[in-house]
């Protein structure tokens, strides 16, 4: 799994490659929070994430807790039908704003 | 502050091993909580037995045929009977474990030891080994059902049990897979949980407010399969009265469970019940176990503490008194707690809002399989604090012939199904005679029978899953189970069905008139009849099972609800639907307490009266196949609401009767709401559009009909 953090204009994208899972999850989080810490619009970018397991939509939410905390916003693009399936069958997607695509996001966020 | 209680957490020692074996880190462990739990840096494991010798925890990799270690339990970290020990640095997510455990194998006093079985926790929190429904498994396994944690961290909003009054409650009995299996069903993930979400819209529309669920705690669909001798499909463990493990949820419900998700979605499909105003109740089977007799699998529980977990018989056999080969051992103070921590683990982990316990005489016999009179188990589930708002029903029988339908102890909390009350209305609705005197109780919620209790003890049912659907009911003299593979040998044969004239399927359409009408009159006795009105799956349209009684091996439409048959049969839909309507615009239909037979706020009737030919006079004698029973609106919830009058009529006498109504007062006029003799589309009115009867002084009831008026 790997993350890369990059900033377009005021919105904190992290791209995310691999499966998040309970080997993964916790890099994940730490990672993505670091690079989330004051930052308010943010979007995850989960296109080359073939897998989340129940860590992985864990680290997800409580990324999302944090920034929700703070009033910010995630934005979740380019998830797979099947992770999306996952997420309603779990009652994840309920906490998140998903796009189809990065520039969707962005104006998700604006 | 906050820093410093972190500091000081992370300062406690028993963060940190203390033994290492094979590269494991581990020290001694917390005796309580049982099963296996996440605490800082590890897991914490505990089992008792009362009877092992050694135990020794095996841990998996998901999925991989051999175990990663193997950690015997040092004496130590012994406690009582208790083997508990914490494990650091396991990945919770991937793990499965089990415990061998080592002792004399003497079934002559009790003992069925085999340390070379990996055994399932019996308070594992989910389970792997059957995670997708059907799939082949690996029967070489060396450990098939696999004990797992499961992520307890549900963010359930403000999620709460509804906490119904059980009066109000309309339930609906269905089964997860059933429910949406069917290709008509057209829902995404068809058969899962999370497909009962995209029927909660229907649910609402039909009125039921509280689904009973068909077992859904891990068992396996596999268990007895075998080809059908006719057809060559296979034939399943469909239903699930055959626990597995009592803590997990069955994997193979769950769209997830391949992803070992089942436990969230699970609950989100609870969570989404609730948010529409739909309490869930779950069918638990506390009678047996899935390992079976003498002759079946050691899964968990016999080879744990064989003799603790299970009536013996004194030459160390298998007491059977739930017909499956074993019975739970539930009175012995292990078990009971077991039981107990199971529930209130539901109760509160999973917002439960009811059980109903099947075979539930089973949890009042002693450890020797008598009857007791003050069952330990049963008061402790009564009393207990957690499950204070649940409701508790009992099916009060059993297979060893304990029948206590009306005499189940209760300590006031218990209801039950009241078999009773489906074999009177049966009778009744067939024309048998001699039923009148029995249906004046059944209609009142079984003062006879539950006379202490009130009428909310009774759970009324016309059919369940047990036996004809309703439609069969009036389609079937005989049971037709040839499918089933055991020469129509299995179900019951007290059906007290009737075909209307042809055995199956039929062109006629007077008789086709005649079944639709008789179900009519069942759906419109149901929701009349002071209790809790319980409702199959599918009998609000037509739904057949072709006679099949005992459909308990079908993975196919047999079992399966056929959603076509709602354009079928729309005129019983609407039907059911109105008539769910009513009963919840009526509070006088939903008594929390039994008639007084007195006039006792001064309206000028007393609460419940009952009428004949001539009002006033029920004709109650052995030929006599039709009665009235008015019941006063003011006197509604003890006379708290003011409701209109209702009065039914039911003839299940083959022609037509002229019944005098009884004389309203205030200037009230008799209205009709319902009659099921007439034409489909005419048969039930728009609630508070009731048109007047033809005549105030008196109606026709028509052959094998109900009628159903208001006074208003």
């Amino acid at each position: 799994m790997n993350v890369t953090i990059k900033t377009i204009k005021d919105i904190t994208v992290i791209e995310a490659e691999g499966d998040i899972d309970s080997r993964t999850a916790g890099e994940f989080e730490k990672k993505t929070v670091e690079a989330t810490q004051g930052e308010d619009k943010i979007m995850i970018d989960l296109t080359k994430v073939e897998f989340l397991s129940s860590a992985g939509l864990r680290a997800l939410l409580m990324l999302y807790r944090q920034v929700k905390a703070r009033n910010g916003k995630i934005v979740l693009v380019g998830v797979s039908e099947e992770i999306q399936d996952v997420m309603e069958n779990t009652g994840f997607i309920s906490f998140f704003i998903l796009a189809d695509l990065p520039e969707d996001g962005v104006k998700a966020l604006s | 502050m906050a820093t410093n209680t972190k500091s000081i957490n992370d300062i406690r020692i028993d963060y940190y091993p203390t033994h290492e074996h094979e590269g494991i880190k581990f020290r001694r462990g917390h005796a309580m909580p049982y099963g296996a739990t996440t605490v800082p840096n590890g897991v914490n494991f505990s089992i008792s037995s009362s009877a092992a010798t050694a135990c020794t925890l095996v841990l998996f990799d998901r999925g991989a045929p051999q175990p990663f270690a193997e950690i015997p339990f040092p004496d130590e970290f012994r406690v009582g009977d208790v083997y508990c020990m914490i494990v650091f640095d396991l990945d919770v997510e991937r793990l499965e474990y089990g415990y061998r455990m080592d002792g004399p194998f003497a079934p002559e006093l009790g003992h069925r030891f085999d340390k070379s079985v990996i055994l399932s926790d019996p308070y594992a929190r989910s389970l792997g080994g059957r995670d997708t429904w059907l799939a082949e498994p690996n029967w070489d396994d060396v450990y098939p059902y696999r004990s797992r944690l499961a992520f307890e961290d549900f963010d359930w909003e403000n999620d709460h049990p509804l906490e119904y009054p059980i009066e109000d409650l309309m339930i609906y009995e269905m089964h997860v897979r059933a429910f949406t299996q069917h290709p008509s069903a057209k829902v995404k993930n068809a058969g899962t949980f999370s497909a009962i979400k995209h029927k909660i819209k229907y649910l609402k529309e039909l009125g039921v407010n509280c689904v009973e669920l068909m077992p859904i705690y891990e068992y396996d669909e596999w268990e007895n399969s075998k080809p059908n001798p006719v057809t060559g499909e296979m034939l399943v463990n469909f239903w699930g009265y055959s626990t597995v493990n009592f803590f997990s949820p069955k994997a193979g419900y769950a769209a997830t469970g391949k992803f070992g998700m089942q436990v969230d979605e699970l609950k989100t499909v609870i969570k989404e019940l609730h948010k529409n105003g739909i309490e869930v109740m779950l069918d638990v089977v506390f009678n047996h176990t899935a390992e079976g007799d003498q002759r079946g699998h050691t899964i968990s529980f016999r080879g744990i503490d064989n003799k603790t977990y299970y009536m013996l018989t004194p030459e160390g056999y298998y007491f059977n008194f739930s017909g499956t080969g074993n019975t739970l051992n539930c009175n012995n103070p292990i078990v009971r707690d077991m039981v107990l921590d199971c529930l209130r683990y539901w109760a509160a982990d999973y917002h439960i809002d009811g059980f109903r316990f099947d075979l539930a005489a089973i949890l009042g016999r002693a450890q020797d399989g008598s009857p007791l009179s003050n069952p330990p188990l049963l008061e402790s589930l009564a009393y207990d604090p957690i499950l204070a708002k649940c409701k508790l029903i009992a099916e009060a029988w059993d297979a060893g012939g304990l029948y206590q339908v009306g005499s189940f102890p209760a300590y006031g909390r218990w209801a039950e199904w009241n078999g009773k009350y489906r074999d009177t209305v049966r009778k009744f609705l067939k024309g048998d005679t001699g039923q009148v005197g029995e249906m004046v109780q059944r209609i009142q919620g079984s003062p006879d029978l539950y006379y202490y209790r009130g009428p909310t003890a009774s759970i009324n049912f016309i059919a369940c899953h047990d036996g004809f659907t309703l439609y069969d009911m009036f389609a079937y003299n005989e049971k037709h189970n040839e499918a089933n593979g055991e020469d129509n040998r299995d179900g019951g044969n007290d059906n007290h069905s009737w075909n209307c004239g042809w055995e199956g399927e039929t062109d006629d359409i007077e008789i086709n008139f005649l079944r639709r009408k008789q179900i009519k009159n069942a759906l419109s006795i149901l929701l009349v009849s002071q209790g809790v009105p319980m409702l199959l799956m599918g009998d609000e349209m037509g739904r057949t099972k072709l006679g099949n009684n005992n459909t308990y091996c079908h993975d196919n439409e047999l079992n399966w609800l056929d959603w076509s048959l709602l354009k079928k049969n729309k005129s019983l839909f609407e039907f059911a639907q109105s008539l769910i309507k009513f009963r919840r615009a009526h509070p006088v239909l939903r008594s929390s307490t039994h008639f007084a037979h007195s006039d006792y706020v001064g309206s000028g009737y007393p609460d419940i009266s009952f009428h004949g030919a001539r009002a006033w006079n029920m004709d109650g004698a052995e030929y006599s196949r039709s009665f009235a029973f008015m019941l006063d609106g003011d006197h509604a919830k003890q006379g708290v609401i003011k409701d209109s009058m209702i009065y039914v009529a039911m003839n299940m006498y083959w022609e037509s009767l002229t019944f005098e109504l009884p004389v309203l007062n205030r200037d009230r006029k008799w209205h009709v709401f319902s009659n099921t003799d007439m034409p489909d589309s005419e048969a039930v009115n728009t609630l508070g559009k009731e048109p007047l009867t033809a005549s105030q002084e008196s109606i026709v009831i028509g052959p094998r009909s109900v009628m159903i008026l208001v006074g208003k």
